[in-house]
């Protein structure tokens, strides 16, 4: 297996306070790595370091490397927009722009001038919203405004919103935490189909959905990685006490 | 309740005086030669020569320093918005925002002083300078005054707009690499064009209702004008001059103030339905 994201020994200052201690991770590719702990526990924050999100924080500071395909995308040579291009990411709340249904998903390509003529913006557009099976319940309203649509709905827009402008890996903050759990199955069932072309690094507070979609875990504790293995193992035979409490509902 | 109703009804009884003296003016001017004539000239009434009540000179007047203004405090005021908004420190912000919203509490009169005394002669100088000849009376200077005296309303009502936008939209669009100046043309801006709107429009109906800076730097000459050195007048000036000193209600030069403003009335009224239709559509496409 390739390794995808290489972490080595990130800290992460919020001012004065240190919200991640000395982490160090390999995401591999094409596959689900959730992320889990309690609230609070640094895994948000872990998240929004790998597409450098936590740039837009003018307090927060950097140290560590994060090497995406043998390049560290802290270096200073490096184009923010295009680790963000590569490294795309799905919020907590659904956020689509107040903008049509098509207009949110044609954003990226736009932007990034993805296409050569409006016939190829409608594939990338149809085939997104395909992919994050969307199409089928969108495509007689494509002009109407995004935020008309249902909260799974928009949801799986934002995620179309993501894969229009093709990235290679694709960051999820609890996707699904407002979600309804019909919305909830349907994005978990994208997540697993989306694995086969992207790499995928989620955030979660549901023990069962990181059990159901991923196939690493990771498992963070103010501010530590605490532990990280093949999901199985991980929730059968954890090797650290915090874990164990942690995956028994001990506290979190 | 009885507040409320006593506001309607003191809204209906000034606009029923409105009308009222408006139709008594219009019983001795024909509304056409009114609204479409193009000499004003109120003040040879009493002379007994031929009377001028064209409006067109004082509504083309009132367009040109309006959209002088506009020019001035639209851009400016949206860019300072945008420069507090998204890219100043928190504490640049905190220190700039107040000092801006004090300038809205300027009197007017004080900004009329600065047109005369300051910005009408450096106009006039820098016109000598390339061997133009402008007045220190012009259309410019009061448009120009006229923009930086309603730029902290524009720039406020933006900021606000602006500030009051969830940080998931500037994050989800970052996201997808774009830079702060393509999230905030592409997404913020469009969400906030209610509020924009809204801006402008407010903007707009200080620019029309403005006097003061007009009188002073502008002057009272009715030209029929375009040419922005020049001078000219706006029809709230007009309204005011004619109405100084001791008037009898019974002569048309004193009604006309009444027909002017009746008219004044009926365009501001049809610029706010508009705005709101257009406000209302685009929430509707939107929202």
């Amino acid at each position: 297996m390739d390794i995808k994201i290489d972490v080595k020994h990130l800290n992460l200052f919020y001012a004065e306070k240190q919200a991640l201690h000395d982490v160090s991770i390999s995401l591999q590719s094409h596959q689900t790595t959730a992320l889990i702990g309690p609230s609070g526990c640094g895994k948000s924050s872990f998240l929004r370091c790998l597409n450098r999100m936590n740039d837009i924080i003018p307090s927060a500071r950097c140290e560590g490397q994060v090497i995406l395909d043998g390049e560290d995308i802290y270096a200073r040579s490096v184009d923010v927009v295009e680790v963000r291009t590569r490294v795309g990411m799905v919020f907590q709340k659904p956020n689509p722009f107040p903008r049509s249904i098509f207009e949110n998903v044609a954003y990226g390509p736009r932007i990034h001038g993805l296409f050569k003529s409006k016939a190829d913006l409608n594939d990338i557009v149809e085939g997104s919203l395909t992919r994050a099976a969307l199409f089928n319940e969108v495509k007689d309203r494509l002009h109407q405004p995004a935020t008309r649509l249902s909260g799974g709905q928009q949801q799986r827009l934002c995620i179309a919103r993501a894969i229009a402008v093709n990235p290679e890996v694709i960051l999820m903050d609890e996707p699904c935490s407002a979600l309804d759990p019909i919305a909830t199955a349907k994005v978990e069932e994208l997540i697993d189909d989306l694995r086969e072309k992207f790499t995928i690094v989620i955030v979660t507070h549901n023990l069962q959905q990181a059990a159901r979609v991923s196939q690493k875990t990771a498992f963070f504790h103010s501010g530590y990685l605490v532990e990280e293995g093949e999901t199985g193992a991980l929730f059968t035979t954890p090797q650290d006490e915090r874990t164990q409490g942690y995956i028994t509902g001990r506290y979190g | 309740m009885l507040c409320a109703l006593g506001a309607v009804v003191i809204t209906i009884g000034i606009v029923v005086s409105l009308i009222g003296e408006a139709f008594r003016f219009f019983a001795r001017v024909n509304v056409f030669d009114f609204i479409f004539g193009l000499n004003w000239a109120p003040h040879t009434l009493e002379s007994g020569e031929e009377i001028g009540f064209g409006a067109i000179p004082l509504f083309t007047g009132t367009a040109l320093i309006t959209l002088i203004a506009m020019a001035v405090a639209v851009p400016c005021g949206v860019m300072v918005a945008v420069y507090l908004s998204e890219y100043a420190s928190p504490k640049i912000r905190q220190t700039l925002k107040p000092l801006l919203e004090t300038l809205a509490g300027i009197p007017t009169l004080v900004y009329g002083f600065f047109a005369v005394a300051t910005l009408g002669p450096l106009i006039r100088d820098v016109a000598g300078f390339f061997n133009l000849s402008i007045a220190s009376e012009s259309a410019l200077c009061a448009g120009l005054v006229m923009g930086v005296m309603i730029l902290p309303y524009m720039s406020s009502l933006c900021e606000d707009a602006l500030h009051s936008l969830p940080t998931t939209l500037r994050e989800g669009s970052m996201g997808l690499g774009a830079t702060p100046s393509e999230t905030i043309i592409r997404v913020l801006l469009p969400a906030i064009f209610p509020s924009l709107m809204a801006a402008f429009l407010l903007s707009l109906s200080r620019a029309i209702g403005e006097t003061m800076i007009v009188v002073m730097a502008a002057g009272l000459a009715a030209n029929l004008s375009f040419n922005p050195f020049e001078a000219v007048t706006t029809v709230t000036v007009q309204i005011v001059s004619l109405l100084t000193g001791d008037q009898a209600f019974d002569n048309a030069k004193t009604l006309a103030a009444f027909g002017l403003g009746f008219v004044l009335f009926i365009l501001t009224l049809f610029l706010n339905i508009l705005a709101l239709y257009g406000v209302k559509r685009y929430q509707r496409i939107y929202g």
